[in-house]
């Protein structure tokens, strides 16, 4: 009796803290297809304000869409053989360069972006550029795109298996592209879902690095925070909502499947008997 | 199904890890086509970095040659070598099925997709894992696995086949059943074969020769039989099976110069009568194994003899028994070449 009378403590305590933290989003959300939130929502619902974002504010999305997939394929093509040599490298250097990595990703993001103003602003072209929050990006995704594959690399012995490759005749870049990447791309996936997702809601950096020419979609949030009526940047943070979370989402998904991958099934080697033939038995 | 054989030859072949570790002194070592040569020798003794200078994989100190048939291959990368290799832990790629971790070899030399096709078919049936063809290699058992790497390997119709502890990883029982399995696969390809373990039963079994290393020396080159009986130094005797070592000033009626420890093999010593008997010893333990029993005996020297006895009637924990070593039954060593 007293154990019900815990767990429904404790039921109650969870969905206590849960309403906390989602009924400010569902009122959030509800505000941008709500007619007017000062009467409330007997004044109707409407997709009008979602289409006023989209007047204001479209290019912002696009851009945060641009950068978030120059930012994935720079970090791809950047971060996979930086975690590929790492992982070969091995030992303290690895270690080290690895911390140095991750660096930007402890200081504040508005630290970097003055360091990339100081040093950078003075070329003009790139400076009023989109290029240039690319770059913030780029330092900030990064780390956690290698990682991801550092992390996955290690856990495999890839370089067992690429020994084994090359006995079999496999050049260099046939292991690579046949063995390693196929191998380690659970890692490659999370990490671009990651880099993907944090580009587009990147804010700190942004803030400080973009021009009126070069919004991204956080800098337009914050923007029709300050100047635009209330249901339209509700409607902006739904229409947020919506961008950001499939990936969440599927970033989710993707690491439970990882966690369910059978590791090794040791136990049947007993029973199987080498000149018979048995049939598929899974 | 047979290969033109591939002989091997090392010559002067050490190796200095970039830390200043010497892993292999100079060893030089010929192997004739179609040869199985087991390297055996305790964890460290440089067996695997031997075979990893015959795979490619190493590269010799400058000085040390890699031939294969009189070709030099010493700058050779191991993708270059056509060599075939088994690991320990298999390195059977994750991402691929049964069948297409098989054809890999082929697929990287470009052969004709149907040429691959019967090749993997004539592997499969080899190893007699044809229902195993399209399952992920995390869907398969040690000893399956051990099948994949093994077809894999020689798939590609390498010029030497080298196998790296291939059954370590498995239980006692497959190892045996698998030994014997490897063992007519060996001798039916006639491929030249280099077989590293630690394991001396699996040496014995399986070597046209073993080559017995011990810190990153070659100990000894030998038939099976030649190691076992005639073991060249007191580190060979002691790895391999189990030796008996006991002073002369111990032994009555034998012909050994003193100063030298006499050592014997249990299955050479017979419990015989007091006047006969070389020595005598007080049963400390009896343990019957079935078709023998195995006597531990304190005999007043430092170390315990083990005898073993074929007779039915089981001596008793405590009894003094007299024995007798046959006379092929004696191995002779100098003291001092106890090193190990």
């Amino acid at each position: 009796m007293r154990r019900r009378g815990l767990f429904i403590a404790q039921l109650l305590f969870t969905l206590a803290v849960c309403a906390f933290l989602i009924v400010p989003v569902i009122l959030s959300a509800l505000a941008g297809v709500t007619e007017n939130f000062l009467v409330g929502l007997k004044s109707g619902l409407t997709v009008r304000w979602i289409g006023e974002v989209w007047g204001l504010y479209a290019e912002t999305i696009y851009l945060a869409l641009l950068i978030a997939a120059a930012c994935l394929a720079i970090t791809l093509v950047i971060g996979v053989p930086a975690a590929y040599a790492l992982a070969r490298i091995g030992g303290r250097t690895a270690r080290f360069i690895e911390e140095t990595i991750v660096l930007p990703v402890a200081v504040p993001g508005l630290a970097i972006a003055l360091a990339l103003i100081i040093m950078y602003g003075g070329f003009r072209d790139f400076r009023a550029s989109w290029a240039f929050i690319l770059v913030g990006h780029v330092l900030y995704t990064l780390p956690f795109m290698v990682r991801s594959v550092l992390a996955v690399l290690s856990s495999m012995n890839f370089l067992e298996l690429e020994e084994g490759a090359a006995s079999l005749g496999a050049s260099f870049w046939q292991r690579f592209w046949g063995v390693v990447l196929p191998n380690a791309k659970p890692g490659i996936l999370a990490g671009s879902l990651m880099v993907v997702t944090l580009s587009i809601g990147e804010f700190n950096l942004t803030w400080m690095l973009h021009t009126p020419v070069t919004k991204t979609l956080p800098v337009g949030l914050a923007d029709s925070y300050a100047s635009m009526r209330l249901e339209i940047a509700s409607a902006y943070t739904l229409v947020f909502f919506v961008m950001i979370i499939p990936l969440l989402i599927a970033m989710q998904l993707l690491s439970r499947e990882q966690k369910q991958k059978p590791s090794t099934s040791e136990d049947d080697q007993t029973d199987f008997e080498p000149s018979v033939s048995r049939g598929e038995s899974t | 199904m047979k290969h033109d054989t591939t002989a091997v030859s090392l010559i002067d072949c050490a190796k200095t890890f970039d830390d200043g570790t010497r892993a292999l002194e100079p060893v030089n070592l010929e192997i004739s086509g179609g040869e199985t040569v087991v390297l055996l020798g305790p964890s460290g003794c440089g067996k695997t970095t031997l075979l990893r200078i015959v795979s490619g994989l190493e590269m010799p100190d400058s000085g040390g040659r890699v031939l294969f048939n009189d070709e030099d291959v010493t700058d050779r990368q191991i993708e270059k070598r056509n060599v075939g290799m088994v690991f320990q832990s298999y390195a059977l790629f994750p991402n691929m099925t049964v069948a297409a971790n098989i054809a890999y070899g082929l697929r990287v030399r470009k052969v004709a997709a149907a040429d691959i096709d019967a090749r993997v078919d004539e592997m499969l049936n080899m190893m007699h894992i044809v229902e195993l063809s399209h399952r992920r290699i995390d869907q398969l058992s040690g000893g399956q696995r051990q099948r994949v790497a093994l077809a894999r390997a020689i798939a590609v119709r390498p010029r030497v086949l080298l196998l790296d502890e291939p059954l370590t990883a498995l239980d006692a029982l497959l190892r045996d059943r698998l030994r014997v399995e490897i063992d007519t696969l060996l001798r039916s390809l006639g491929i030249t074969s280099i077989y590293v373990t630690h394991d001396q039963a699996e040496a014995m079994a399986l070597g046209d020769r073993i080559v017995v290393m011990s810190n990153g020396r070659i100990a000894q080159i030998g038939s099976p039989r030649d190691i076992y009986h005639r073991p060249a130094t007191a580190f060979v005797a002691d790895f391999i099976g189990t030796i008996n070592r006991l002073p002369t000033t111990l032994l009555n009626n034998v012909g050994v110069p003193s100063g030298r420890d006499v050592m014997f093999r249990p299955e050479d010593a017979d419990i015989v009568g007091t006047a006969e008997a070389h020595f005598t010893g007080r049963v400390s333990s009896a343990l019957f194994l079935g078709d023998r029993t195995r006597l531990i005996l304190d005999c007043g020297g430092e170390e315990t003899v083990v005898v073993e006895s074929t007779l039915r009637d089981p001596v008793q924990a405590g009894a003094e028994i007299s024995v007798r070593v046959r006379p092929e039954g004696f191995i002779a060593l100098d003291t001092d070449s106890r090193a190990i």
